[in-house]
């Protein structure tokens, strides 16, 4: 059990890390990924998301005929999304202005139908639980990378939630001029490209 | 048909608990939404209008209803002895839906003393720099409630911003309905703030 436990967890940290592996949910990584924080602040979001959502629909698995499994599963999930998207407004207002309208996109991320369709509606309840946190960590973990490629090349510098910048990129090249390039969209699907690459080069061996 | 039952009352189970969970949450969080929405929209946006202010505009706020709309208005003493008063008004046909404009009017000789954007869901870079860069809205500055505020292209004399028409429309038009909504309702604004 515990054995099980730990390789549902860790397996969406590596072997079925989201963006690069499976290659899903695309649509997040490569709109907000604009800095680290935006990355984390996403993660963090589906993460919550994808962890009740696989709770519930494990839960109910038995309950749920399965000719509406579909529709029964959206509505756990945009019950999810909406709860997130509130208690952020309320709480972490400046972080909704940056995500925007991506937090409601939650909603349709075929990750989180993804787990809830293949993983928790099979499994136990605890089994689930540890699937949503892996893959949501390794989601949350991808973006605030992709965040960190594109903040420092982009931008020069990487901020997190206000202050002065906790890097900067002039410290280690003097006279180094921000490559703004990064931080618009098509800079995100070259450096998703490239990470992808670099993966698929560290996998192969 | 015993299939199709269960269908229909898991279906309906669930989309009434979540109902109940999502309206239970929501009246929960409502008071912070719009004190934070107050706080990171409305009250920097009164900051840059008004500059010092002599009062405090979020406790002095009262509001009026007009077609069916509550507006909420806030009253502030200027550092050269006039009285003014801010609201927001909504334009309608943004990019990405209604763009929020505040208003502040000079009382006493009913000019505009400034305004700035502030919901909104433009598109970054481009309709997004009617809030980021105040040089467009710098153009509301004292004009009076009888110019005319469209944009120029609509007979108006404000310009648009380069590559934002339709952002640009959409705030002068909220600017239109912030003239017409002060020169209603001045008889009550003026009762409210004594």
């Amino acid at each position: 059990m515990a054995q099980s436990l730990a390789k549902e967890f860790t397996k969406g940290l590596w072997a079925e890390i989201p963006p690069f592996r499976l290659v899903l949910g695309l649509c997040p990584t490569l709109a907000v990924t604009k800095s680290v924080e935006n990355g984390i602040g996403m993660g963090v979001a589906t993460t919550f998301v994808l962890v009740f959502a696989n709770l519930l629909v494990s839960l109910l698995r038995n309950v749920i005929p399965s000719k509406v499994r579909i529709a029964c599963y959206v509505v756990i999930i945009a019950t999810f999304v909406t709860i997130v998207e509130l208690v952020m407004q309320a709480y972490t207002y400046e972080l909704f202005l940056k995500l925007g309208i991506f937090i409601p996109l939650i909603v349709v991320n075929c990750i989180v139908l993804g787990r809830a369709e293949a993983f928790a509606s099979k499994n136990g309840p605890v089994l689930s639980i540890a699937d949503g946190l892996g893959i949501g960590i390794g989601f949350t973990l991808s973006l605030a990378a992709l965040g960190a490629v594109r903040e420092i090349i982009g931008a020069g510098t990487i901020t997190i939630w206000g202050g002065t910048p906790v890097f900067e990129m002039v410290n280690i090249f003097p006279g180094y001029n921000p490559f703004a390039f990064m931080v618009e969209a098509p800079g995100a699907f070259i450096a998703l490209g490239l990470m992808l690459a670099a993966m698929n080069l560290i996998g192969s061996k | 048909m015993r299939e199709m039952i269960s269908m229909i009352v898991v279906l309906t189970a669930l989309t009434a608990v979540s109902g109940g969970l999502l309206a239970g949450i929501k009246s929960g969080t409502e008071n912070r939404i719009e004190e934070q929405i107050f706080k990171f929209q409305l009250a920097p946006a009164m900051n840059d209008i008004f500059g010092e202010v002599e009062n405090e505009p979020a406790k002095e706020q009262f509001q009026i209803e007009y077609e069916g709309m509550i507006y909420k208005f806030y009253p502030a003493k200027l550092e050269d002895g006039s009285t003014a008063v801010a609201f927001e008004t909504k334009g309608k046909g943004g990019y990405g839906g209604d763009v929020g404009l505040m208003v502040g009017i000079n009382i006493d000789n009913d000019q505009i003393v400034a305004a700035r954007v502030t919901t909104h869901s433009e598109t970054p870079g481009l309709g997004a720099r009617a809030k980021d860069d105040p040089e467009f809205v710098t153009q509301f500055t004292d004009k009076s409630m009888d110019n005319n505020l469209n944009l120029k292209k609509n007979g108006g004399e404000i310009d648009a911003m380069s590559g934002a028409t339709i952002t640009s429309t959409a705030v002068s038009l909220a600017a239109v309905q912030a003239q017409n909504l002060y020169k209603k309702l001045k008889p009550e604004i003026l009762k409210q703030i004594k």
